[in-house]
């Protein structure tokens, strides 16, 4: 992987996202044989947002490469209350970490940190933007599931504010895919992200529809997402609405029985804790991934800023 | 690149009249009608420079029903400043005037991106922030993107032009 920063998974082609893949593939099978790997390596986590999850994941992922993290802290109280603007603040950790991990509310604030730093940054996201790590989480999960080729995926609930969706569907469309989202009318694929998938290269086939029932049986994947009460006017719509895109067993009673059900969590009710103990689980696995993926990724960066050849 | 037709047309038309000549500068002609304004606009010209700017709007045209005209005397503008110009005037001429000569014609051109022109339309973007970042859009088939945030505009590109 030759990058200097991940931004989106749009940046990554097919060769990027197995490099990563096989790469934390190995790192799973024997975290030992990587340990002291990044000795003294500092990793600056600069979260705008609260984002217990992945912040915990990548300081997990660091110091178990044997580096360590130097953490901004919560936004009230560091100087970005007194107007410091995002370009400065990036400049000024630069000078203290090998590589920077970045969450916003802005769309495009990592985009934007990345033209001002020469340490490798990572977006762990950007507003409505992307959340590249989650979608290489997401895939290692799907490769060791499903596999990533000849895949007919389900992705169902609000894909209009989900920044996970979006980032995962670009990636997806590098393999031979078919994509199905499933979402209320009102919470579709925003059209930016449509023409995006039409526009890829490889074919990838997308279709949408309002209700999971006719394309369940043909899913090899099913990513549910939350769809948030706030995205809607009164509580009575939210209920109606939402409570079609919740699953539990009986939904599942015409799904293939090897069905992958994926959530990038937290849930609230979108799948019915039932379904936690059924073969079709596979959302606490998906979270755990989210460590040795990102141990790759970091290990690939920073042995790239090095300029380390890895073979 | 131009058809004799339209040479033909410029040299000719009475409705040129409507506008004065000049002697050195640039014409941007086959405006569509009413946008002249944003032409000059969104290539920065305000007059404050002292240019003698003069503008015919809704002049009959054969192309167009009614097309606008912008003349800039004493600028002769560059290809790049112009091509910013496909994005709300796509069928406009521009014309490098030297002693009241017509000394190059050409059309504009789509140019990859533009930058520090147009305003990104999504609040949520970091670019409209108080960010030391200057806006910068993809050149689509159709329409424009922005690079931070990926909004795409299609339509009312000329209300997006920073002022
Ligand atoms: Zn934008």
């Amino acid at each position: 992987m030759r990058h200097d920063h991940l931004i989106t998974s749009k940046q990554l082609s097919r060769t990027d996202i197995e490099t990563v893949l096989d790469r934390a593939a190995e790192i799973d099978a024997d975290r030992a044989a990587v340990a002291d790997r990044h000795a003294g390596t500092l990793l600056g986590l600069l979260f705008y947002e609260p984002s217990t999850r992945t912040k915990m994941s990548f300081e997990t992922a660091m110091k178990r490469l044997g580096g360590d993290i130097v953490d901004m802290g919560a936004v009230e109280s560091s100087s970005v209350t007194k107007g410091e603007t995002l370009a400065d603040t990036v400049r000024v950790i630069e000078g203290y970490a090998d590589a920077l991990v970045l969450r916003h509310p802005k769309q495009g604030a990592a985009t934007m940190a990345s033209e001002f730093v020469d340490v490798p940054l990572l977006n762990a996201g950007d507003g409505a933007g992307h959340h590249p790590t989650q979608t290489l989480l997401d895939l290692y999960t799907i490769r060791e599931n499903a596999g990533l080729d000849d895949l007919t995926i389900g992705i169902m609930g609000d894909l209009k504010y989900g920044r996970t969706v979006h980032s995962l569907s670009y990636a997806l469309s590098n393999f031979d895919t078919r994509q199905h989202f499933i979402s209320p009318e009102s919470l579709q694929l925003p059209r930016e992200v449509v023409y995006d998938l039409h526009q890829a290269q490889d074919g990838t086939q997308i279709r949408e529809h309002d209700s999971l029932e006719e394309i369940l049986p043909s899913l090899d994947v099913l990513y549910v997402t939350r769809i948030q009460r706030e995205r809607f006017p009164d509580e009575n719509e939210y209920q109606q609405v939402a409570g079609e895109y919740q699953i539990d067993p009986e939904t599942l009673e015409d799904a293939a029985d090897d069905l992958t059900v994926m959530h990038p969590l937290p849930r609230v009710d979108e799948i019915d804790p039932a379904i936690d103990d059924t073969d079709y689980a596979a959302y606490f696995e998906q979270a755990h991934n989210g460590v040795p993926v990102r141990m790759a990724l970091l290990d690939l960066l920073l042995s790239d800023a090095r300029g380390e050849d890895d073979e | 690149m131009m058809s004799d037709d339209h040479d033909h047309h410029d040299g000719k038309d009475d409705h040129e009249l409507r506008v004065s000549k000049i002697r050195d500068g640039t014409v941007i002609d086959h405006v569509r009608g009413g946008q002249a304004l944003n032409v000059l606009a969104i290539l920065g010209i305000d007059g404050n420079e002292g240019e003698e700017v003069s503008i015919g709007m809704n002049v009959p045209s054969d192309r167009f029903a009614r097309k606008d005209i912008v003349k800039v005397e004493g600028r002769e503008l560059s290809q790049d400043e112009v091509d910013v110009l496909s994005l709300i005037a796509p069928d406009a001429t521009i014309n490098i005037v030297r002693e009241y000569e017509v000394i190059e014609k050409h059309r504009v051109e789509r140019p990859p991106a533009v930058d520090g022109v147009l305003t990104c339309p999504n609040p949520a973007c970091i670019s409209t922030g108080d960010e030391p970042v200057t806006s910068r859009f993809e050149v689509l088939e159709e329409g424009v993107r922005c690079s931070y945030c990926g909004t795409i505009v299609r339509d009312e590109i000329a209300s997006l032009i920073e002022t």
